[in-house]
């Protein structure tokens, strides 16, 4: 057993190796989430010039679902995270189509708005339903248990997490910059009418990528459902600290995003072992600083 | 880029009459001065509080065109600090709502020249984010008496003769404050500033181009509208006797959004109609559990999709006035 040490500077604390790796595994496991929460923010922004307030309480939606799948039809872990991001995408799909495909023409702030609506909603519902205490969601058998890395223990789980949430994270990047489909999509964000002058479905395609980001919402919340207790209120405490770290890496970038997210969470753990009273805030203040060195955000461009 | 611009004038429209104003204002400050003795005057002064705050909030969206989501940093703050200075400090109330105003007005400040350094949506998302910090050192700091709040705050004696213990008296004084509130407001909106506010919320290229540092502009409208959202969370907190964490979190942000898109964005007395529509509904709704969050999220959903000038702004549109 070895210990770091920080600079006297900072305080010179001292902690166990074990427990530093402990919150940095914490860190990346956060970070998974708000890599994927702010890539799903960033591709419905692309598409649709709104921000989705509402992604947290899709988040939510997607672990109550997968709650709601274990308690009435036994169906458990792996089916849910299939079933549970359609499911949510789908309620997305008509959100859109019978709501927010009217908002495009007017100023992005209605967008805001009414998604907050939506969230407001949401929660709302779940709360009276089911209380805002949380609820347990019992661990899949087959990712119980975990490896010891010998300087530390890595719960199976979470490296799934931590593994599951890199590769959607980058097989979206990949879609988005390397397909034809997403060069579609790349086209039609710069100039809708010219796309649809070609003969491509642009108005589906919007509603198709809501969809899409609504469901990555959904899929993480499935993923969040073991770790986190599922709450009506998990969504908008995450949401928040999404927001910030959308501001940190611009919201014009993909990798940015995913890069941005996973830093964050990382950050965020450490400063929970040497700075614990500071954890919950470092985020916002990062945003703070990069605000005033970087205006425009550590990936964004200038508008 | 066009700026973010809420948009409340039909451009084909025939000529606004005049007028308008100085009836609503009659009709509203005959309905001030008799809602004591026919309603709770509590409720009304709570009413007043939130008409305030929903007023100072507008006079940013409504005039600069900036979607705060992070108001109830100032409402929230100012209610602590307000709480603190007249309980353990023993200042006088009217001390300490400018207290609390000017912690408020220090907050705005800062936050203020973080925001604007971004347009649009990521104002909005920054507003908030800073909002939240404030939160969770609102939830961590000693005297804010975290989960608790702080509770008792003594109402004192204003200028040393007014007994604000007396309900009337109390009412009164909050309905002065108000109102002063209110005509600061529509001074500032009348006001040289105040067009180039609106310059700004047009064409905010336009208004730089002709010479006006809008950062400036902006900045000022940010933290006045600060300071006196300020000054309606610690009239709160000497009306209510106390400060509670609900004022300073995300919901209590949300909430003057609501109250201000309701009542209509941009108009005078949108917010004040606003507040007395949505407490009023919290209150009739205050049995029923989580259905006040439901009510509130339709509403926003309706007021966006269907009508987004408001009750006010739709009234004012029907007869041609300016409200």
């Amino acid at each position: 057993m070895f210990e770091f040490c920080l600079p006297a500077i900072l305080g010179g604390k001292c902690i166990p190796s074990a427990a530093l790796f402990g919150q940095l595994l914490i860190g990346l496991i956060n970070g998974s989430f708000y890599a994927l929460l702010s890539l799903g923010l960033a591709v419905i922004f692309g598409m649709l010039n709104i921000i989705n307030f509402a992604h947290g309480a899709q988040y939510m939606l997607g672990a109550f679902t997968a709650y709601l799948l274990l308690q009435l039809t036994g169906l458990g872990y792996w089916p849910a995270l299939v079933i549970a991001p359609i499911v949510v995408g789908i309620t997305g799909i008509i959100v859109e189509r019978t709501m927010l495909q009217w908002l495009y023409k007017l100023d992005h702030l209605y967008g805001l708005l009414l998604t907050f609506g939506i969230a407001l909603i949401l929660e709302g519902v779940v709360r009276n339903k089911y209380g805002s205490a949380g609820l347990p969601y019992t661990l899949p058998d087959s990712l119980r248990g975990g490896q010891n890395l010998g300087f530390m223990f890595l719960p199976n789980y979470r490296a799934w997490v931590i593994g599951a949430s890199l590769v959607v994270c980058f097989g979206t990047w990949f879609i988005i910059e390397r397909t034809r489909l997403g060069a579609y999509l790349r086209a039609a964000t710069e100039n809708p009418t010219l796309v649809r002058a070609f003969g491509i479905n642009v108005p589906r395609m919007i509603t198709l990528t809501y969809g899409f980001g609504v469901a990555l919402a959904a899929f993480a919340g499935v993923m969040a459902a073991p770790i986190y207790n599922v709450s009506p209120q998990m969504g908008s405490e995450l949401i928040i600290v999404v927001f910030a770290v959308v501001v940190i890496g611009g919201m014009g970038s993909i990798l940015g995003a995913i890069f941005t997210g996973f830093g964050l969470g990382v950050i965020e753990g450490l400063t929970k072992v040497f700075f614990p009273e500071a954890s919950n805030t470092v985020i916002f203040v990062i945003m703070a600083i990069v605000l005033l060195v970087r205006p425009a955000g550590l990936f964004g461009r200038r508008a | 880029m066009e700026p973010a611009a809420i948009e409340q004038k039909d451009e084909s429209a025939p000529a606004i009459r005049a007028g308008g104003v100085p009836v609503a204002f009659a009709i509203m400050l005959a309905l001030i001065a008799a809602a004591p003795f026919v309603t709770y005057p509590l409720f009304v002064m709570q009413v007043l509080c939130f008409a305030l705050f929903a007023c100072a909030f507008n006079l940013l969206i409504g005039y600069v065109g900036l979607l705060s989501f992070g108001h109830a940093l100032y409402f929230g703050w100012a209610s602590y600090v307000c709480a603190h200075t007249a309980k353990v400090w023993g200042l006088p109330p009217e001390l300490a709502i400018l207290t609390g105003a000017a912690f408020a007005c220090g907050c705005g400040i800062v936050a203020g020249s973080l925001a604007i350094r971004r347009q649009g949506i990521y104002f909005a998302m920054i507003t908030l984010a800073l909002a939240q910090m404030m939160y969770f050192f609102a939830l961590q700091a000693k005297f804010t008496g975290g989960e608790d709040g702080i509770q008792g705050v003594p109402r004192g004696k204003m200028f040393g003769v007014l007994d604000l213990g007396n309900e009337l008296v109390m009412y009164y004084v909050t309905a002065a404050i108000f109102l002063t509130g209110f005509l600061l407001i529509y001074r500032i909106i009348h006001s040289p500033f105040g067009e180039v506010l609106k310059a700004i919320r047009e064409n905010e290229a336009r208004a730089i181009s002709l010479g006006y540092k809008t950062d400036r502009y902006k900045l000022m409208a940010f933290v006045l509208s600060a300071t006196l959202a300020g000054v309606a969370g610690a009239t709160k907190a000497i009306v209510l006797q106390q400060a509670s964490l609900t004022d300073v979190n995300w919901p209590m942000s949300g909430e003057v959004v609501l109250i201000a898109l309701l009542g209509g964005l941009g108009t005078l007395f949108g917010p004040v109609l606003g507040a007395l529509i949505i407490l009023a509904m919290q209150y009739k709704l205050s049995s029923f559990g989580e259905w006040v969050l439901v009510a509130q999220g339709a509403i926003f959903v309706l007021c966006v999709l269907l009508f987004r000038r408001g009750i006010v702004g739709e009234i004012a549109n029907f007869f041609r006035i300016r409200l």
